[in-house]
């Protein structure tokens, strides 16, 4: 059985982190479940967790009034969810449902935010890698802006 | 620079009084004679009754946006350059009928074939400059050189005799000797003149291209020409080369064009082009065409017309949602760089004859060699900066 | 020098001009999605299997209306109608997609280049986005025909909602089968979709290459081509082994019109299927 310290280097984000700072991280961590159709988190809600998924997918859906929720982005394995947390009491800005049966490892926010106060070495990486992140969630959502499939897209 | 190889085989000397003799001959072979004649100011290539539909004595004045005709004060027969239309006009036509479908039955119909079914008239074309012997090659190259050739244009071009004519003078506009396009026309003839006034002596330095043009030959009051008279109609090219009236560097000009496509010279001339198109309708190689479909008013008759197109339309290279070459920079930098680069990889020539037609025929005297010599001497200008933009 | 080229006398009537379109008559049309039909046509004048290689177009003609050129969707080495994929977009195309069984639609082609799918050895990774799926199905056929115990096919396919997807019957056959691994993304999807949401290139960043044995056959909307190639060259493949299909305006489809015209290629000749070192050059510059 595997201690979260060890689980992290699979996920992307943690790659190459050195075991101090893993073990650190490691400290605001725990193991999660969720069953197909269960929320991890809802939008509007506080945002005090950060997701690193291992198995499953979770979509990452926008409430709309009057209809089913859509679904902007599918998050797989490796991936991670959630940046509110980065400021305190921000709300979650979109719900993620787990698609399949999903484990992850759920990280305390406040806790993360206090290890990075004290240890701005590892704060600044941390910010650095979910910059990386970020970036390329825009790219995409960029990319499915443009409606490319849609009618009248030009060549 | 000269382009003036002595001619092949025994050269003869047809005198002027006796050019009408020429017509006399195309006839009896049943051939139609296209040649240059005044019309609307311009000498245009029209249907020929005989010497006298000839612009005896004219020439024209070329230059950027400008083309007159003034008199000469000789009565030379071909003492002018190019006009404003090519053989482009006599052998790929502005307008043909491709098929034609007839309803039949329940959502059914039947189609016949069009213009490639048709037998062309026998043409005599009159008056082929060196410029133009070229372009007809080019369009040989265009319209014949693949797996699915354009037969009502190989039948057309078959049934045509070809009179070259040297130039006695260069134009305005004219820059062949820097496209190696002439100003001698040294194959791809049936027969070439050169015409020579010499005090009160007019007369033809005539050479053979072809065994057709030889049997012509053999009815025509012809002598052996001198060696003297010879040495004149090798002159008079000479002299004509020494005239031209632009220069074009074509060095490495597929290259330059390619690595430059984000020049800031395109954004200038596309301030001045009006993207009207006349350069492409007066290009003698320009080949592009668009179908179109054409049906009656019962709905029972439909027609596939063809007809000359240009890149520079804005809907030339539409696909939904959009024109690729939307911009006028993006449509002149594709015809420039068609003409002058892209035709080297498409067909292993240059594109461009050096005739000058575009250059005079512009509205707005857009002039090839100087936008060509514009972009060389600032070669690499507007190259995007090593790292480029900032993401956003 | 002029070379003298005075062509042979068109050959009679027989070499009917690659102008004149055949007649083709429509034996089943089936709605794909809200504006993409399928159709299978048998020949009226000819007898036998429509030869072509995957990749391959042809320009389909509806009396009055006029021509598109349109992608071959059917399987190569099936013997059977001559089967499109058509999305109405035009005059042109909505007369296509109405035609019913047994109307007369006109055929000229095949026409263009093909898919490379000869190397059995090669893992194949096809990338197909909206409606490319459509000339991407031939290429598709033809690699799964190949022997067990040749390289991996991967098919990775976008769309624009799960309703939108093109032949929902084959997607659930080939999800069945082990010699295919198929993942589908959509852009947006409601909780129905078990699917992934999000764009290709996302899914070009997950899944397994060895960039030394691959060969990657990309084809949907142009944009989408441009992230999905970055992607590739990403993730190490070289421009060589990448293969895409374009798109551009066509009148006669044989390299005489010039309207396809990229660069110094016609699109229709040279083309549709382009290796990307080809087009390097292009693909870099706007409006060319």
């Amino acid at each position: 059985m595997k201690t979260i310290a060890e689980l992290l280097p699979e996920i992307p984000l943690f790659e190459g982190l050195p075991a101090d700072q893993l073990e650190l991280l490691a400290g605001c961590g725990r193991n999660v479940v969720a069953e197909p159709g269960e929320y991890l988190f809802t939008e509007g809600r506080t945002a005090n967790t950060f997701f690193a998924l291992r198995h499953g997918s979770v979509g990452i859906e926008i409430p709309v009034p009057a209809r089913e929720p859509i679904v902007v982005q599918t998050l797989h394995p490796g991936d991670v969810a959630g940046w509110s947390w980065i400021f305190p009491a921000q709300p979650w800005a979109f719900s993620g449902r787990a698609v399949e049966r999903t484990r992850a490892i759920s990280f305390d926010g406040a806790c993360l935010r206090g290890k990075c106060e004290e240890d701005h070495e590892l704060g600044y990486e941390l910010m650095r890698r979910v910059a990386i992140v970020m970036a390329e969630r825009l790219r995409f959502t960029r990319m499915q802006l443009l409606d490319v499939y849609g009618r009248g897209e030009a060549a | 620079m000269s382009a003036s190889p002595p001619p092949a085989g025994d050269a003869k000397v047809l005198d002027r009084a006796d050019f009408e003799s020429l017509f006399a001959a195309l006839g009896e072979e049943g051939y139609e004679v296209i040649g240059p004649t005044v019309r609307d100011g311009a000498i245009l290539y029209e249907e020929l009754g005989g010497v006298d539909d000839l612009p005896a004595g004219w020439t024209d004045e070329q230059d950027g946006g400008s083309y007159r005709l003034r008199r000469r004060d000789d009565e030379a027969l071909f003492g002018h350059n190019v006009g404003p239309n090519s053989w482009k006009g006599q052998l790929h036509p502005p307008e043909q009928l491709l098929w034609r479908a007839q309803r039949s039955g329940d959502g059914d119909f039947e189609v016949e074939a069009g213009a490639a079914a048709e037998q062309p008239p026998r043409r005599a074309f009159l008056g082929v400059r060196s410029c133009d012997l070229h372009a007809i090659s080019h369009l040989d190259d265009a319209l014949l050189g693949f797996e699915h050739p354009d037969t009502a244009y190989a039948a057309r071009r078959a049934n045509v005799f070809v009179i070259a004519v040297n130039c006695g003078q260069a134009g305005g506009a004219c820059f062949c000797v820097s496209m190696e396009t002439g100003p001698r026309a040294s194959a791809g003839f049936d027969l070439a003149l050169t015409e020579v006034l010499d005090g009160d002596r007019h007369w033809f330095l005539v050479e053979g291209g072809s065994e057709a043009g030889e049997r012509l030959a053999a009815a025509l009051p012809l002598r052996e020409a001198r060696p003297e008279e010879v040495e004149a109609a090798l002159g008079v090219s000479e002299r004509t080369a020494g005239q031209m009236g632009r220069e074009l560097d074509t060095t490495g000009i597929k290259e330059l064009l390619y690595r430059n496509a984000e020049h800031p010279r395109w954004d200038e001339v596309s301030e001045r082009c009006l993207t009207c198109g006349n350069c492409t309708m007066v290009c003698p190689t320009c080949f592009c065409t668009t179908d179109e479909d054409v049906t009656d008013l019962a709905g029972e008759t439909a027609e596939r017309r063809q007809r000359w197109d240009s890149c520079f339309t804005l809907d030339f290279t539409y696909v939904h949602g959009g024109s690729v070459r939307h911009s006028p920079k993006s449509r002149y930098r594709q015809w420039m760089t068609h003409k002058l680069a892209s035709w080297i990889d498409q067909f292993g020539t240059s594109g461009c004859v050096g005739c000058g037609r575009c250059i005079a025929w512009c509205p707005v005297a857009i002039d090839i060699t100087e936008e060509a010599a514009a972009i060389r001497a600032t070669d690499g200008a507007g190259a995007p900066a090593e790292g480029g933009e900032a993401e956003a | 020098m002029v070379a003298a080229r005075q062509p042979e006398p068109a050959a009679a009537a027989g070499a009917a001009d690659a102008i004149v379109p055949r007649r083709f008559r429509v034996l089943a049309n089936r709605q794909e999605n809200e504006d993409t039909f399928t159709l299978e046509l048998e020949g009226v004048d000819e007898a036998g299997p429509f030869e072509f290689e995957p990749g391959q177009f042809n320009m389909l003609y509806a009396f009055g209306a006029g021509e598109a050129p349109i992608s071959i969707s059917g399987d190569p080495a099936a013997p059977g109608p001559l089967v499109h994929t058509v999305r109405a977009v035009g005059a042109a195309t909505r007369a296509i997609c109405a035609a019913r069984p047994g109307e007369t639609l006109g055929v000229r082609g095949p026409y263009g280049s093909s898919w490379p799918v000869a190397d059995g050895d090669l893992d194949a990774l096809v990338v197909a986005g909206g409606l490319g799926l459509a000339p991407l199905r031939p290429a598709l056929y033809s690699l799964l025909a190949r022997d067990a115990g040749g390289g991996r096919l991967t098919l990775l396919y976008g769309g624009r909602s799960p309703e939108q997807l093109l032949f929902d019957a084959e997607l659930a056959r080939w999800r069945e089968r082990e010699e295919i691994d198929l993942r589908v993304t959509v852009d947006a999807a409601g909780p129905g979709w078990t699917g992934a949401v999000g764009v290709v290139p996302a899914l070009v960043e997950r899944v397994e290459i060895d960039p030394a044995r691959s060969v990657a056959l990309v084809c949907g909307p142009e944009v989408m081509i441009g992230f999905s190639v970055a992607a590739l060259l990403e993730r190490g493949l070289p421009p060589g082994a990448i293969h895409v299909s374009l798109e551009r305006n066509m009148k006669c489809a044989v390299g005489r019109c010039g309207h396809c015209q990229l660069g110094p290629e016609f699109v229709c000749r040279d083309g549709a299927v382009f290796p990307y070192e080809r087009l390097r050059r292009l693909f870099g510059l706007r409006e060319v």
